[in-house]
């Protein structure tokens, strides 16, 4: 120790602590001077701020980012709204500012009051809606009247518009005012009490894109909380503006297609796996969800039986009937039971057992090899094929294809479908799996649901040679200064299990089917403008009793689905088309025109 | 060792002031918590007034201790909250984005408080070994450079950058005292401004730059910090000489100011004390500050000099960063204010301080 009493003496430090006093002496002096000049000297004038907490900030929403087609249609706008707000401590008495509004604008005083006892929170400064999206008469009113209504402000905010109510709302869905829950979770930090957000389809999957940043302003108020001054501004920043796969106008004529129908269609580009129209029927509209429902409306919406919330491009399982007979030809041929030539006999019926299969045809297709037996819809032919393959084979190939999963479009909530096994129906339903439920999967009866989504993936990889593409409904996402900042892009999930001679095959058949006098879409696919290849399905309803035995006026309800999937043109295809309507009848009557026409319409528009 | 502190009263020049400073800051938070839930108002004033009595208790059971031994300990003590930094990054409990606090049973503790203490305690052994009148040259000065940026860098982690930034300005504060050499001066200042502009044009982000603009220019976010002191600025004017009275202030009334219980509860207190109020308050901490200084003044032992100079400087520049802060004299960073913010770690931090002070006041014969 004693060394260290050497090498520094205390007079040293002393010295050092007596300059160490002076440096905080001479900054207290500046702090007292700073509290001199503030309360003293600015005194008066911070008062005066402070009585009315007179500085306030007030924010200013962003518009939210546009949502385009793949051809830069603008599908969703935004438009601008003004909201009656009032302040509660600058009104100081609320209900006579109410009944001041109220006897200005003839808006029921009720309605301002229930608005205002719903919508208020604990900090009397916060604006307080009384009145959404009024009209420009009511806010001239406002406005003139400014003075004698304290406490009342008006607040401008975009508001989404859906340029074509209804139109395409499964895929872009709609945003409507966040929900108390949301508001709270992490994922909407920043995000404020009347904030818009995605609630549903490509508004909700690209809400961080869309939804651009909150600005705001630093205002002075007076006493009856009326802005004198603007201090500061910071301007909100836009969305990020949304290009989608789908060709707005091929869209808009395939729900034309569909009106009074309930149904899906999917038309998807079989090269690139973008999306380029999806109908689900009926639709919903979506400016209603943005402006609020009634208890009424949304009541309605709900309990349609036809069920317009569903996508049912993705989410309804249908039967596939004779359009799975894709399938179990590319599994006859790859496992080798049958080939090119092999022929079987159709006499309109098939003894399995002691049971009795029928062709769909009563008086048979003689003769017919599996190309025919495609383009005729021979039910026969697949009895057979699907006998000798198996249940458990034709599982195998039936996944392959990429039923049974998703295809793993982005929109949220798809359907799986459904590939039968042994092993599923003793899970499923407890009973062995019978021989004679084969030959019914063969030609897309009994247990087997698909999606129409999963059918068309499935024909677009017929089309572009055997390669499952995940289906994609984003082009493009772009800054408003147009800065890529996303692109949509396919991947392969998985190659058919198809030999190229096999998969030619098959084409051939749906070649045939629409272009051959016998084929079962003669009529109803061949076009004259254009080469189209597909297959035409009629799945079977399995009716309950009592819908049967309805006095008739609900006949439709067991009518069977009617199916058709195609592509064209057929050489180099660039259109892939399923189409499913509900209670249709035969896949030829009511699906096989539609599909026609869609394709027409993209062809000719030089899609 | 002898029983020197018996003979010496309890040093009340330096408890008293701490005692006044903690009654006004109970009265204070009271009114800042006005607009809370009486329930809410109640528990924060008794939780304070708690912590402030347990510091108390602290404080005047120390002189049992003699702080000579803590020479001894400081290695085990910095490495003790260099360990609990490094936990609050691994399993802190996370709040505003931030990893701050620990959890202990029931409470919560905020290692970068106690890191404050750690940091001068190493520093005062290292320099009653090392140092002497010639002042520090660069050699020895690297390391009490490394034994700040540990911790330093360990918070900034968190991310707190007031309590850094404190962490900083103590272990700068002492080593100043301490003398530096003319030429180790300039070469660390060549390097930290080399540093500084390689950071600014090679590392620093985009938003990272803006983010220190607005620190250094609050106005740059009228939004965000800008608001909260030209609202900070208005609470402290508006109290004008006698201020508005015990729970009159109406800026703290309705969330017009941030964390109006901690950082901001200067404001608080200028708007409803007035000039009158606030020069009571500073000329309190003004006492405890030169008080602290005294006593290393007095002090007979190198070690507990520079201990007690660290010791002022931690309360100092609370008191000057704060202030300045919330009259709008400095960039906004969050430090507590001594004893009247609200909070724990932090009112308990101080109270160890005090408890410092009061022993090597007590010793300061330097009697063995």
């Amino acid at each position: 120790m004693e060394d260290y009493y050497r090498t520094i003496d205390f007079d040293w430090f002393k010295h050092r602590l007596v300059v160490v006093s002076v440096c905080v002496f001479a900054v207290f002096v500046i702090i007292v001077a700073r509290l001199f000049f503030l309360q003293v000297v600015r005194g008066e004038k911070y008062r005066r701020l402070s009585q009315n907490n007179c500085i306030r900030l007030q924010s200013i929403a962003p518009p939210r980012g546009l949502i385009f087609d793949r051809n830069g249609v603008c599908i969703a706008d935004n438009r601008p709204s003004f909201d009656l707000c009032l302040i509660p401590k600058d009104a100081k008495n609320a209900d006579q500012t109410i009944l001041k509004v109220s006897s200005l604008t003839g808006i029921p005083r009720e309605k301002l009051k229930r608005n205002f006892v719903k919508n208020r929170t604990s900090n009397p400064y916060a604006p307080v809606l009384i009145a959404g999206d009024v009209g420009r008469d009511v806010l001239a009113l406002a406005e003139s009247h400014n003075f004698d209504l304290p406490g009342v402000v008006i607040k401008v905010r975009p508001r989404r518009y859906y340029l074509f109510d209804g139109k395409a709302a499964h895929i872009v869905g709609y945003a409507g005012i966040i929900s108390r829950a949301e508001l709270q979770s992490p994922a909407y930090r920043g995000y404020e009490p009347e904030s818009y957000v995605g609630k549903y389809g490509a508004e909700k999957l690209y809400e961080p894109f869309l939804q651009g940043k909150y600005g705001g302003r630093q205002v002075e108020v007076n006493a009856s909380g009326k802005v004198v001054r603007v201090l500061k501004t910071v301007e909100a920043e836009s969305g990020n503006h949304v290009y989608l796969t789908i060709d707005f106008g091929l869209q808009q004529r395939a729900e034309a297609l569909f009106k009074g129908l309930s149904g899906a269609a999917v038309a998807i580009d079989p090269r690139s796996g973008e999306v380029l129209a999806m109908v689900s029927s009926p639709s919903f509209s979506q400016n209603a969800f943005v402006n609020g429902m009634s208890a009424g409306q949304w009541h309605d919406l709900v309990k349609d039986p036809r069920n317009p919330l569903e996508n049912k491009a993705i989410q309804a399982e249908y039967p596939p009937g004779s359009v799975y007979k894709i399938v179990t030809a590319i599994a006859a041929m790859d496992e080798g039971v049958i080939d090119r030539d092999t022929a079987f006999f159709c006499p309109g019926y098939y003894k399995y057992g002691n049971r009795v299969f029928r062709c769909w045809r009563a008086g048979g297709h003689g003769s017919v090899s599996v190309v025919d037996a495609l383009a005729q819809s021979c039910d026969v032919f697949f009895y057979q094929a699907g006998q000798k393959i198996g249940v458990e084979r034709l599982a195998w190939y039936a996944r392959g294809c990429g039923l049974g999963k998703p295809t793993g479009i982005a929109l949220p909530s798809e359907d799986d479908g459904l590939v039968p096994t042994n092993r599923w129906k003793l899970e499923r339903i407890g009973t062995k799996w019978q021989g004679g439920e084969t030959l019914s999967v063969a030609i897309g009866q009994s247990y087997t649901l698909v999606t129409p989504i999963q059918m068309a993936v499935l024909t677009a990889a017929v089309a572009n040679g055997g390669v499952l593409k995940r289906p994609v409904i984003l082009k493009l996402i772009e800054t408003p200064e147009g800065v890529i900042l996303k692109r949509g892009k396919s991947v392969g999930t998985g190659v058919l299990p198809a030999s190229p001679e096999a998969l030619d095959i098959v084409r051939e058949g749906m070649w045939k089917a629409v272009n051959d006098r016998k084929g079962t879409a003669w009529y109803s696919a061949h076009s004259r403008k254009m080469d189209i290849s597909g297959k035409t399905g009629t799945a079977q309803v399995v009716a309950s009793p009592r819908e049967s035995d309805d006095d008739g006026s609900r006949k439709d309800v067991i009518r069977p689905h009617s199916w058709f999937v195609g592509y064209a043109p057929s050489d180099a295809p660039r259109i892939a088309v399923a189409v499913v309507v509900e209670h249709g009848g035969h896949g030829s009557s009511a699906a096989a025109p539609i599909a026609r026409k869609i394709m027409e319409a993209y062809l000719e528009n030089g899609g | 060792m002898g029983d020197v502190w018996q003979k010496k009263k309890l040093d009340w020049g330096l408890l008293l002031p701490v005692v006044a400073l903690g009654v006004i800051g109970v009265t204070v938070l009271y009114s800042a918590a006005a607009s809370e839930p009486v329930y809410l108002q109640r528990m924060l004033c008794i939780k304070q007034a708690t912590w402030i009595l347990i510091g108390l208790a602290i404080a005047c059971t120390s002189p049992f201790f003699n702080y000579k031994k803590l020479e001894g300990w400081a290695v085990a003590i910095y490495a003790v909250s260099i360990a609990l930094l490094v936990c609050v990054l691994l399993w802190g409990k996370s709040a505003g984005g931030a990893r701050r606090w620990l959890s202990l049973g029931p409470v919560a503790m905020q290692p970068s408080e106690l890191a404050k203490i750690a940091v001068v305690l190493i520093l005062a052994r290292y320099y009653n070994k090392h140092a002497d009148m010639e002042g520090l040259g660069i050699k020895k000065i690297i390391v009490p450079i490394l034994l700040t940026a540990v911790p330093f860098l360990l918070v900034v982690k968190q991310p707190d950058l007031g309590t850094a930034l404190m962490i900083a300005l103590v272990a700068a504060s002492v080593t100043v005292f301490m003398k530096i050499e003319k030429r180790a001066l300039y070469t660390l200042a060549c390097m930290s401004a080399i540093l500084a502009a390689a950071g600014w044009f090679f590392f620093l982000k985009g938003y990272q730059k803006e983010r220190i603009l607005t620190f250094l220019n609050p106005e740059r976010d009228p939004l965000g910090a800008g608001y909260h002191i030209i609202q900070s600025k208005i609470a402290i004017g508006s109290g004008m000489i006698f201020g508005k009275g015990f729970m009159q202030g109406t800026q703290n009334a309705l969330s017009f100011l941030p964390e109006q219980y901690t950082d901001f509860v200067f404001s608080v207190m200028a708007e409803e004390w007035g000039f009158v109020g606030s020069i009571v308050v500073l000329v309190l901490y003004l006492l405890i500050i030169i008080w602290g200084l005294s006593i290393g003044y007095q002090c007979r032992d190198n070690f507990g000099i520079i201990m007690s100079v660290g010791i002022t400087s931690i309360v100092f520049w609370h008191v000057a960063v704060n202030v300045g802060m919330v009259m709008g004299l400095l960039p906004v960073v969050g430090v507590p204010l001594p004893l009247i913010s609200y909070g724990g770690s932090s009112v308990i931090t101080f109270m160890i301080g005090i408890a410092l002070l009061l022993n090597i006041s007590m010793r300061r014969s330097g009697v063995e």
